[in-house]
């Protein structure tokens, strides 16, 4: 029976056809036209380049497009992904390095469909996915910003990705599966601050590029939207529910942290989400407020809550230890006396939510890397003790605190995590 | 108490301490290494720091305990006053000091810069030295001594 199919000349050709369609429909899905360069554009108006300053501050382009101690929106940052490592280009509008060339909708293209002017296909950690649901007005705005700063001459650094992913036209299938979503219309059932805070989340801000977790091909699983995810050696947690855990947090508290204060009750942004915060702390107040009208209105999974209580004897080497490491390193700042925390609003570590994590990870990140001092940033700033405490006494140091802040519950986690975070540094 | 044994520029010491002593009243009190300052005690100032393996840090916030097999370098390791290394004869050339306090920080937290970047620009070296304060304003002479280095040719090692 198979031998008869096998020799039909019918079905050979049907295969062939087949083989002739997938392969244009391939090259189809893989190409893209060039959009026409264009001598760099001028004359915008001064309320729109304010509009556009916003705009790129709310999308954090600066968070990723400039490296340290760069030229502002010049590139180079680098990315690490599970893939290979990427860097950030250049967007100032330098003609030969950098955006100078696009025209609006070349622009426009990038933004909502992740394609270079000269047709090539950006990486998707350049957020197209969310900058897509943007409005028209305010991506003509960004672009009116960008197209009126100063032209750096800064070239692409080469990216190092890993095969097959170092094979840019690949990204087309990536985008087939999950490149959609419209801009971004109001919910007329909800306010206007509501509506403003969905749109800076899940457009612009992109917060679920970090706060979502990424499936193995590295795109967010849309159904577990903003239930927490990683980023360079962190815990981005979960922004669902955040009014109903043991340590809720108000509106206000919310707000605080979103403009990089120090909030009694969870503490300050470090790591990551510091320069996200900061570029939140430049813009409107009320934008800040309907991003935590919006995330404060989202509503956790029915999860099996949290885990059974593992009623902690913390063994007295430990508690000494690490009561003594809180002394000599720590009190000065954090203590109950402190005149930081009278004078500078340090928090009480034992209300702060690294404390109150199920993970010790961002806990363990904020003691080694700290908050570190910025030039003409006004800080807090926290020394990093990744120098100065070896793991033996970071372990002792957490489990003591942790013993603070949660008695009924200590980290299962801390020398795996340790041991992780050793491996990373290396 | 326990018997500590802290390694100081290039010399073992054996110490009877606290271990939860930070380092700097070890260096201070019980070496006689009065180059690092008591600031804030709080890491926020940076009068205090000195160099662990290559690494600056704050020793009014380092406990001794973890210290042991560690290589640690005050500004008494980098020259002498007859015979000051290239960092402080640069320091000296363009009188970055006014009162002097916050320098032997200053010093150790540059000297770390500069063996791992030969040839920092101004502006690495405007981040990198943000963590440490000078009361009396000289940080415009202090990057001046750094860039000293930081331009000549050959690394400072």
């Amino acid at each position: 029976m198979n031998g008869h199919w096998l020799k039909s000349s019918t079905l050979w050709r049907s295969v062939a056809l087949l083989g002739v369609i997938g392969l244009i429909g391939a090259v189809l899905l893989m190409w893209r036209a060039p959009i026409a360069p264009i001598e760099r554009p001028s004359g915008f108006t001064t309320a729109q380049l304010q509009r556009g300053a916003r705009v790129v501050e709310a999308g954090d382009c600066a968070v990723c497009h400039t490296r340290p101690g760069g030229h502002y929106l010049a590139g180079g940052l680098p990315l690490v992904t599970p893939f290979g490592t990427l860097f950030s280009t250049n967007i100032t509008p330098d003609a030969q390095t950098g955006i100078g060339q696009w025209s609006l909708p070349a622009f426009e293209r990038a933004m909502r469909q992740g394609i270079a002017r000269d047709g090539h296909f950006l990486y998707p950690a350049f957020p197209y996915v969310h900058y897509r649901r943007m409005s028209d007005a305010d991506i003509a705005d960004a672009y009116a910003y960008l197209m009126s700063g100063p032209a750096v001459q800064a070239p692409a650094e080469q990216n190092r990705m890993n095969f097959p992913m170092n094979i840019r036209p690949l990204v087309a299938f990536w985008n087939l599966l999950f490149l959609h979503g419209e801009p971004m219309q109001p919910d007329t059932q909800r306010s206007e601050a509501w509506n403003r805070g969905r749109y800076l989340v899940d457009g612009p801000g992109h917060c679920a590029g970090c706060h979502s977790p990424l499936n193995l091909i590295g795109a967010e699983k849309s159904a577990h939207y903003l239930q927490g995810g990683s980023v360079d050696g962190w815990q981005a947690p979960s922004l669902v529910g955040m009014g109903q855990r043991a340590n809720p947090w108000s509106r206000e508290q919310l707000l605080g942290y979103l403009r990089a204060e120090v909030v009694d009750g969870h503490g300050t942004p470090a790591g990551p989400m510091r320069p996200v915060s900061l570029s939140l702390a430049r813009l409107p107040v009320s934008d800040a407020a309907a991003i935590s009208e919006y995330l404060l209105s989202l509503e956790g999974p029915q999860t099996v809550t949290e885990t059974m209580p593992n009623t902690a004897t913390l063994d007295a080497a430990t508690r000494t230890s690490g009561a003594l490491l809180f002394a000599s390193a720590c009190a000065g700042c954090h203590g109950p006396a402190a005149p930081m925390r009278q004078i500078d609003g340090r928090p009480p570590l034992e209300r702060t939510s690294a404390l109150h994590a199920a993970s010790s990870r961002n806990f363990l990140k904020t003691v080694l890397e700290g908050l570190p001092a910025t030039p003409g940033s006004p800080g807090p700033v926290m020394p990093a003790f990744a120098a100065s405490l070896d793991p033996t006494q970071l372990a002792a140091l957490a489990a003591y605190l942790r013993h603070q802040a949660r008695p009924d519950q200590q980290w299962t986690d801390l020398s795996s995590t340790l041991e992780a975070l050793r491996q990373d540094s290396q | 108490m326990s018997q500590i044994t802290l390694n100081v520029n290039g010399s073992a010491q054996p110490l009877d301490l606290e271990p939860d002593m930070p380092l700097l009243y070890a260096l201070r009190n019980h070496l006689g290494l009065n180059g690092a300052k008591y600031g804030c005690g709080l890491g926020q100032c940076g009068a205090c720091t000195v160099i662990v393996d290559d690494q600056p840090v704050f020793a009014c916030l380092t406990p001794c305990a973890g210290l042991e097999g560690k290589r640690i370098r005050t500004v008494e390791g980098l020259g002498s006053e007859a015979n000051p290394g290239p960092l402080q004869t640069a320091f000296i050339d363009k009188q970055a000091a006014q009162c002097g306090y916050c320098i032997a920080g200053m010093l150790m937290r540059a000297q770390s810069l500069l063996e791992r970047n030969p040839h920092p620009d101004e502006q690495t070296i405007r981040e990198y030295m943000a963590g440490n304060l000078c009361r009396c304003g000289t940080h415009l002479r202090i990057i001046e001594a750094i860039k000293q280095v930081a331009d000549r040719k050959g690394s400072l090692t």
